[in-house]
């Protein structure tokens, strides 16, 4: 039942990608490939010029499957030995750290990446702070940068790599570790043979709650970043805003992503079940 | 014989409780040595003291000759069989197996000829290519000991390994445990909490109790010399009764049953006075003539023996074994017999 309530806009955005745009937003109900013809082909100012491969959309596609991968790989490097650490606290402490983690993620997401902003703008608190310290002469230019953005999709959505991870190295027997050292494994490869094989469910899993959403993300890269660092999320956010909106196009982007994610889910699935048979 | 491992007053302490009072013995070089006693008597910790998964409180542990104290336990030439088996979960069986010996830097096909054997060994070769999950209980533990000595160890040591197993295949592994290591002349250390199996394959047993070793000794030196009731008790049958005694020298005692009987014994004890008196059951015989009288209470088929339980004058029971033999009458609950009380019989315990 839930299904069909989750399938409804899918669909309704797939149809809305097959349709014309009505110029002050909205669309007519007349089906074209013009949303798709957009996004992939270039037929010069006028539409009158012989089609050649449009990259603009692409590589933002491309700069936003970076920018997702690497907080996706920032947020795997802090959140394992986050997990791990809250994992192998006793008992009655695990639930104070969780909930310690989760604190934050209270505040509203829009609220917690402009005060993100404000902390590392140029006379903000940390600028101010390093300038106090005197490691730094002039503030550092952290707004509007990628790294800005990355800071922003880290903290957005590191406890999604978090609580997963965390579930899985709770219920790791640790009997196994002892039993590889028994074997005379030292400490680094009893993580790499042992621990990381059995734990990588969670491991796959928080990386997929992270990858995927921020592949998605538009107000990190909003606030943060600038032209430059521009991402799927705010072109797709951008195409349903005023006049300037395109509805099919932005429909069409949507769907571009979406289909880039189920075969990235598909992919991981297929070799999931195949690490399973072997 | 040479020492293999030499353990000094170890002490282990978990916060306020104490696992291990001041426990202290030798396991020679080539001995199936085991550790026997009830759940909770620290079995476990001392293996995983030796095995290096545990810092001793107090004392030393010398693995031939050396203080391993400090040493991480993939430096110990020591294998474990765990209780709870510890199969890698994401490798196959032949993999589990080969662990070991890829760690060691062994090459694939030499590892994977080696696994292969081990498990033949062990009657699993036609799982090699299964996950442990795929297993039962009893071939998991079978796996778990190709595993621990495909490494060839000098020591091995093995937490209640024949557990999970039936009673057929127990009896089987029990046979093939002990050629194992007479082969190999690799170590064992070997615990359990089921006495029979101590018995049949050790060379020396440890009794313990309540983080204490009660007795060391051949199985035979335990099974007929134990030196208090809780070892009497927990090796084999007995029957314990509180008596007098009126002279003890030269480890002989002079003892008055209940009933009255007087009876010359060995003993542990030092002191005259109200001592345990243990009589194996298996030692008492139904004799026309016996110097005990006794009144049948109830009579146990048990297949190839019955179990006669009677009470001596007083009510003091004394049960005994009679082989179920077409010779032998077995008497019926009620009626009065005399028993005699063979050579070895009875021993008078310390404490
Ligand atoms: N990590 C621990 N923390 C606290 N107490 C422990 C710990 N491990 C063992 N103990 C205690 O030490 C005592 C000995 O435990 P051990 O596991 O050595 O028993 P065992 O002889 O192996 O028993 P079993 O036959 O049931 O396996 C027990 O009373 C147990 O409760
Ligand atoms: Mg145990």
């Amino acid at each position: 039942m839930i299904g069909v309530f989750l399938l409804i806009p899918v669909l309704l955005m797939a149809v809305y990608s097959f349709l014309t745009k009505e110029f002050r937003g909205g669309v007519i109900w007349d089906f074209t490939l013009a949303a798709y013809d957009q996004f992939f082909f270039n037929r010069g100012l006028f539409g009158d010029e012989p089609p050649v491969i449009e990259w603009t959309y692409i590589s933002i596609f491309w700069r936003s499957i970076w920018q997702a991968a690497l907080a996706t790989v920032a947020c795997l490097l802090v959140g394992f030995p986050t997990a791990w650490f809250i994992a192998t606290r006793p008992p009655s402490q695990r639930s104070v750290w969780l909930f310690l983690i989760t604190i934050p993620y209270w505040v509203n997401l829009l609220i917690r990446t402009v005060s993100l902003k404000f902390l590392i703008r140029d006379n903000g608190p940390l600028n101010e702070f390093l300038m106090g310290l005197g490691v730094i002469t002039d503030p550092l230019p952290l707004v509007n940068t990628n790294l800005a953005v990355q800071l922003g999709l880290f903290y957005s959505y590191l406890p999604f790599m978090v609580l997963p991870i965390y579930a899985a190295v709770e219920r790791y027997n640790f009997a196994l570790s002892e039993a590889a050292a028994d074997l005379y494994a030292p400490r680094w490869t009893i993580l790499r043979e042992v621990v990381l094989p059995v734990v990588k469910p969670g491991v796959v899993a928080g990386c997929l709650l992270v990858f995927v959403p921020s592949l998605g993300a538009f107000l990190a890269p909003d606030l943060l970043g600038g032209a430059k660092t521009y991402m799927i999320g705010s072109l797709i956010d951008e195409q349903f805003k005023g006049s300037q909106g395109n509805w099919p196009f932005g429909a069409a982007v949507a769907v571009v992503l979406m289909t880039l994610v189920l075969i990235a889910l598909f992919l991981q699935a297929r070799a999931a079940a195949k690490g399973a048979r072997e | 014989m040479s020492t293999a491992i030499d353990i000094r007053s170890v002490v282990k302490r978990y916060g306020t409780t104490t696992a291990l009072h001041s426990v202290g013995f030798e396991i020679g070089d080539n001995e199936f040595f085991t550790l026997l006693g009830p759940s909770g008597c620290g079995k476990t910790t001392l293996l995983r003291c030796i095995a290096g998964f545990e810092d001793v409180s107090e004392g030393q542990i010398l693995l031939f000759g050396q203080d391993i104290a400090g040493l991480e336990p993939n430096l110990r030439p020591v294998n474990t069989v765990f209780q709870q088996y510890a199969l890698f979960p994401h490798l196959s069986v032949i993999d589990n197996v080969a662990f070991g010996l890829k760690m060691k830097g062994m090459a694939l096909d030499a590892r994977r000829a080696r696994a292969g054997k081990m498990l033949e060994m062990v009657h699993l070769s036609a799982f090699a290519d299964r996950m442990p999950a795929q297993l039962s209980g009893g071939q998991q533990q079978r796996v778990a000991l190709a595993r621990a000595l495909a490494p060839e160890p000098k020591v091995l040591l093995l937490d209640e390994p024949l557990s999970a197993l039936d009673l057929k295949l127990r009896q089987a592994m029990r046979v093939e445990l002990k050629s194992l290591q007479e082969q190999t002349g690799i170590t064992f250390v070997f615990v359990t909490h089921d006495q029979e199996e101590a018995l049949t394959m050790s060379d020396r047993i440890a009794v313990m109790s309540q983080g204490r070793v009660q007795q060391i000794g051949t199985a035979r030196d335990i099974y007929e010399g134990p030196v208090n009731r809780f070892v009497a008790d927990f090796i084999g049958e007995t029957n314990l009764m509180e008596v007098d005694v009126t002279a003890i020298s030269d480890g002989m005692a002079d003892v008055i049953l209940p009933g009255g009987h007087a009876l010359r014994c060995p003993a542990a004890a030092t002191t005259p006075g109200r001592h345990h008196l243990s009589i194996r059951p298996e030692r008492v015989s139904l004799a026309d003539g016996g110097e005990v009288t006794a009144t049948v209470e109830r009579v146990v088929y048990l297949g190839t023996d019955v179990q006669v339980m009677t009470r001596l004058p007083g009510g003091v029971p004394l049960s005994l074994r009679v082989q179920n033999s077409a010779r032998i009458a077995i008497p019926a609950p009620g009626a009065s017999v005399s028993l005699h009380l063979e050579e070895g019989a009875a021993r008078l315990l310390a404490d």
